[in-house]
């Protein structure tokens, strides 16, 4: 179909194009409503059930029981020295791993893949299942959610700092080791300095994920304010629930903005 | 002294970097290696402090076959061998006296240095060093903030604070306008005349190699075509080397050169502003 011999109407998107676009659509709606079908989702269950999600949250949840403010403070401050505990331990331990899943350090090409491995199992866990493991071994309370926090985050910062590693100018580090200086002093005077702003942004962004998790591992018994709002749902006592809502939305919000400017400004 | 006896050097990818190359180097010399981009002068001097390693033959530094090193004899080595690059390889987010001192780290043991505690004396030469080539005064900016020149005489200070017999200058100015060049070169050439240290320097601008080279190492196609004293070379040593006539472009241009002897070299490429060339040119 030469456009220039029809000198008329001609298609904008030729014909085959088309059909290729529209049976990719038609795959991709069918998908949904497979997939509506069998989770048996419709938005008129939603719909019906707005009076009750109205109830519960003007009947039950307001208002909030303003006197367990000390209860949810001490949790909360629980919550914050797991995320803090682990992260700082997490911090530093991921450095020797993230050098030796970083390809332009270790040249070891056994090593860096046995490492690679590892890490790739380590981060598959969720750390849901983490910290349930770890209630497991060492009992209900924060020491477990700070072991189940402590390996995930490892797993994520040594992925994260890896890549920068492999991402640096490698000029310097020839020129260290022209002076004859040994890995780690290559390490240490080559690549630390220039991955100095992502490191530390990246350290931040764990603790802020790190925050958020522990909240929720609390649920399995790891301590922290999930512990106290799994207890106050099973009770069915909504004031103290709202509470602690409120409280955490407070706390991880403002943990959060501050991570965040502080990020902006290092990088 | 150097010695290469029938070296040759095959790149993993079947490139032939170095041809059967034999050279001796001794103590003290002024060397300008010159060939057109491609023709194994970088090859040639990475091999001397083993960056890239050859293939074939035997490389004796001070007698040994410095080839048959283990890993850490070839650190030794490389302690005694100070290298200056085309674009520095100076860590940027790092000060200049920390980049400097990066020089010392061969013999200072790994916990020292990575607790930053150099010897006194170590610093006082890192200091001493960048007051030579006229920067002392940056020594706490961070390096990035400094101009190419500038950048470049600091990697000097810091080949001068690894205390070596030899620098190794891989195209020390092809970053700088000409200028800062014969500044840059300037600086080579006095600290080979007071310290004697063995100087070889990547060069392809053929004024710039007679202006300063005592001999003359011509490359074409990883072989060695040419080697002799500065003074037996002509525009036909040239023409012969790069297997062409000599075009305007081999050239930085004489009045360049002038112009840094009258400005005493005001480093005109980027941030410059170095009132301190005049003092490094003085000296």
């Amino acid at each position: 179909m030469n456009p220039a011999s029809k000198p008329g109407n001609f298609p904008l998107i030729p014909r085959r194009s088309k059909i290729n676009i529209l049976s990719v659509l038609a795959v991709v709606a069918l998908l949904y409503i497979i997939a509506a079908y069998v989770t048996n989702a419709a938005p008129d269950r939603v719909i019906n059930g707005l009076p009750q999600i109205f109830n519960f949250v003007f009947g039950n949840l307001i208002p909030p029981n303003w006197s367990y403010y000390d209860t949810v403070a001490g949790s909360l401050l629980e919550t914050w020295n797991i995320a803090l505990l682990a992260t700082t331990l997490s911090v530093f331990f991921c450095l020797p791993i993230a050098f030796l899943s970083a390809s332009n350090i270790n040249t070891s090409s056994i090593l860096y893949n046995i490492v690679r491995f590892a890490m790739n199992v380590l981060r598959t866990i969720p750390d849901l299942v983490l910290a349930v493991i770890f209630v497991g071994l060492v009992g209900i309370g924060a020491m477990a959610g700070i072991y189940a926090l402590f390996f995930f985050s490892v797993g994520i910062l040594a992925k994260l700092i890896s890549e920068t590693i492999e991402s640096i100018d490698p000029d310097p580090l020839e020129a260290i080791r022209s002076t004859g200086g040994n890995t780690l002093q290559v390490i240490w005077y080559g690549v630390m300095p220039q991955i100095l702003p992502h490191y530390i942004s990246y350290s931040l962004y764990v603790l802020e994920i790190n925050v958020r998790a522990s909240v929720v591992l609390g649920f399995v018994g790891a301590g922290g304010v999930g512990l106290i709002l799994n207890q106050q749902l099973n009770f069915f006592n909504y004031g103290n629930v709202s509470m602690i809502i409120l409280m955490t939305f407070v706390v991880v919000t403002l943990i959060d903005v501050v991570s965040i400017r502080l990020r902006e400004r290092i990088v | 002294m150097i010695e290469f006896k029938n070296v040759s050097l095959t790149y993993p990818n079947g490139h032939q970097g170095l041809k059967n190359v034999n050279l001796e180097i001794n103590q003290g010399e002024m060397i300008v290696v010159v060939g057109l981009s491609g023709a194994g002068k970088s090859t040639l001097i990475r091999s001397m402090n083993q960056l890239v390693k050859p293939t074939e033959g035997e490389l004796l530094i001070d007698g040994k076959n410095s080839l048959k090193f283990n890993e850490r004899e070839l650190r030794e080595m490389r302690t005694d061998i100070g290298m200056i690059f085309q674009s520095y390889n100076l860590v940027r987010r790092m000060s200049v006296l920390r980049n400097v001192l990066s020089g010392a780290l061969g013999r200072t043991n790994t916990l020292r240095s990575i607790l930053g505690l150099f010897k006194k004396e170590d610093k006082q030469l890192a200091l001493a060093s960048l007051d030579r080539v006229g920067i002392a005064e940056k020594a706490y900016s961070r390096a990035d903030q400094l101009s190419g020149g500038q950048q470049q005489r600091v990697s000097i200070a810091r080949a001068l604070t690894q205390k070596t017999k030899v620098f190794l200058a891989d195209e020390p100015v092809a970053s700088l306008d000409p200028p800062t060049s014969h500044i840059v070169m300037k600086d080579l050439r006095r600290i080979n005349r007071e310290d004697n240290i063995t100087m070889i320097v990547n060069l392809h601008f053929i004024d710039m190699a007679m202006e300063y080279a005592d001999r003359i190492i011509g490359m074409r196609s990883g072989e060695v075509v040419f080697d002799g004293p500065a003074s037996e070379v002509t525009e036909k040593t040239f023409e012969d080397i790069y297997g062409r006539p000599i075009k305007e472009d081999d050239m930085l241009s004489e009045d360049a050169g002038a112009e840094a002897n009258d400005t005493h070299g005001e480093d005109l490429d980027t941030k410059g502003e170095t009132a301190s060339s005049e003092e490094a040119d003085s000296k």
